[in-house]
């Protein structure tokens, strides 16, 4: 069955996360979260970026009451994690980094438990596994040994393990990991589909043009903090300069100099040209003609996000520095 | 609302609990059916029809009689303690216990399951060595309320003390050191094999320390009739560690004592 849209007849648009002053310092010393504060507003597609050690998963831990906050409070739907537990958790469907569930168990099995667990009866149990590793193309695999899975099927069946309750939030703990970019794909438009019908989704990843292209708004932790929390618009609104690489045709040996924008030669047939966004492509391609040089294709140098992610985290351990 | 969370869907949560561990017993019979009844078949013959007829009577009965109770109790303890140190730590081990600490479920519907997953494998195995033990010495019932209270309560705290250990083991080494070093020891000494009436003096004493002497003696006076030790002592102390045990357990639980950071 298609997931409910749960948007329908809503008087008006709630907060899925709202985390309040959250810190978390483990028994070994380490802070791993200074305070955050976060919302995310029911039907978000939401990044939670930062680079490795940052808070994300401790962040995602304490959400999905893994570990237990140090101080701080966190609500999903206005339901308080640390006072009501329960009530929140059944919002909440998690589909973790690591893959854990028992691998001596069958696909089928693992997901009508974890619906049970939910309290959802046996039957619809069973309707919803069948739904959802269809969907996720393991029902030709639902009754083999999960350990004979694939890494990509495995990460396939935590989403359908994650989605049998049919929960309110989906929060995926970087779910693409090492799956190939087919399948990759295909997950996306999955995950897409269950945002569009009204389940707010939490998504962070080291893929950073997967975020730059599903997710609305965004943030970056870095080092126990939120540097940024914004929309991916308004972030890449940010980006004052953007590196774009031009293949030539023909070999040239001398860069041309153009006012404002830095041009370098990085092998005989490949420019780089810097341009702020405050100059025209135009300018740049009118003096390339003039000099005779013809481009045969052009690219970002890298991802736009990843740019300015780049930037940020680098900016926050200077300041921390 | 996604799931709305009530009795009702705390009771599913109980029910798939106890069904997935009733299967994995099931599916690993030989590992967890088998081998305790072949035990103590050897056990019957060994010192039931061998060395008992050379034993001949204690407490009032042939030896092989006297023994038939305290092995089958001796077989329950080992299967609760184990079934959950077993099946919980490799839960946790396998962090797959995540998939419960994650969900709506609260700490005692948690361990409600495994605590019942764990005496489900302590009957089955119970009742198993109870038809072997028949083979040899016939069936006996002096009191069925007394033998399956006694048995029953027996079972379910042994599977929280299990349930204590597996929280805090951190590798599979650690779930073998106390039946090893503490429950074995406590449960040969409990009775099983000889009334603790027959100790000197002071042994006597000590041995009435032992908690397993009471649950024995229970059990043995439910199927013959007889015992060492006051029944209204035994259930006063089976229900006391049940419910420091019980109580225990639902704080370590809820804590997230070696289960969240």
């Amino acid at each position: 069955m298609p997931p409910q849209d749960y948007t329908k007849n809503m008087p008006s648009v709630m907060n899925a996360l709202e985390v309040c002053q959250l810190h978390k310092t483990y028994n070994n010393g380490v802070e791993a979260l200074k305070g955050i504060d976060l919302t995310v507003t029911e039907g978000d597609f939401f990044a939670l970026l930062g680079p490795n050690g940052a808070g994300k998963s401790t962040l995602i831990g304490i959400v999905s009451s893994l570990v237990n906050a140090s101080s701080g409070e966190t609500r999903v739907f206005d339901i308080s994690v640390q006072k009501q537990r329960s009530q929140a958790m059944a919002q909440i469907g998690l589909v973790p980094q690591e893959v854990n569930f028992n691998q001596f168990e069958k696909p089928f099995d693992i997901v009508v438990n974890q619906a049970g667990y939910y309290g959802v009866p046996r039957r619809i149990a069973r309707e919803r596994a069948e739904y959802y590793l269809g969907k996720l193309g393991l029902w030709d695999k639902a009754f083999r040994m999960s350990r004979t899975l694939s890494g990509g099927m495995k990460r396939r069946l935590l989403i359908a393990r994650a989605m049998v309750h049919e929960p309110r939030l989906l929060i995926l703990d970087e779910p693409t990991a090492g799956v190939d970019i087919e399948i990759r794909r295909s997950m996306w438009k999955f995950i897409e589909e269950i945002n569009a019908a009204g389940t707010t989704v939490i998504l962070t990843t080291h893929y950073l043009e997967e975020a730059e292209n599903l997710c609305r708004n965004i943030a970056i932790i870095d080092q126990g903090r939120i540097v940024e929390n914004t929309s991916v618009k308004e972030l890449l609104g940010k980006l004052d300069i953007e590196t774009f690489v031009l293949d030539l045709r023909a070999p040239v040996s001398q860069v041309p100099v153009i006012d404002g924008i830095e041009v370098i030669l990085r092998d005989a047939t490949t420019l780089e040209a810097s341009i702020p966004k405050s100059k025209s492509l135009n300018r740049l391609f009118s003096r390339l003609e003039a000099e005779g040089i013809e481009v045969v294709s052009m690219r970002n140098k890298a991802n736009r996000l990843e740019e300015l992610f780049v930037r940020m985290v680098h900016l926050d351990e200077e300041t921390a520095a | 609302m996604s799931v709305e969370v009530s009795a009702r869907s705390y009771w599913i949560g109980y029910q798939t609990i106890l069904i997935k561990e009733i299967t994995r017993i099931l599916r690993i019979w030989a590992q967890t059916l088998i081998p305790p009844v072949i035990t103590m078949s050897l056990y019957f013959v060994i010192f039931g029809a061998i060395i008992g007829r050379r034993v001949g009577e204690m407490g009032g009965m042939p030896y092989m009689d006297f023994i038939v109770p305290g092995l089958i109790m001796l077989s329950v303890i080992t299967n609760s303690y184990g079934n959950i140190t077993s099946s919980f730590f490799g839960a946790k081990f396998g962090k797959h216990v995540e998939e419960l600490l994650v969900s709506p479920l609260p700490p005692w519907i948690i361990l409600a399951g495994y605590v019942s997953g764990a005496v489900f494998r302590a009957l089955a195995v119970g009742i198993l060595v109870w038809l072997v033990a028949a083979v040899f010495s016939g069936f006996h019932m002096h009191n069925f309320l007394v033998t399956i209270s006694i048995l029953l309560m027996t079972a379910i705290v042994f599977a929280l003390a299990g349930f204590i250990n597996a929280i805090y083991a951190r590798k599979f080494d650690d779930i073998s050191i106390i039946p090893t070093f503490v429950l074995q020891p406590l449960t040969y000494l409990g009775g099983v094999f000889f009334s603790v009436s027959l100790l000197p003096g002071v042994a006597q004493q000590i041995a009435l320390v032992n908690p397993i002497v009471y649950m024995v003696n229970a059990f043995r006076y439910g199927l013959l009739g007889v015992t060492d030790v006051s029944l209204w002592l035994a259930y006063a102390i089976i229900l006391g560690f049940g419910a420091v045990l019980f109580f225990v357990c639902l704080t370590l639980l809820s804590r997230g004592v070696g289960l969240r950071s």
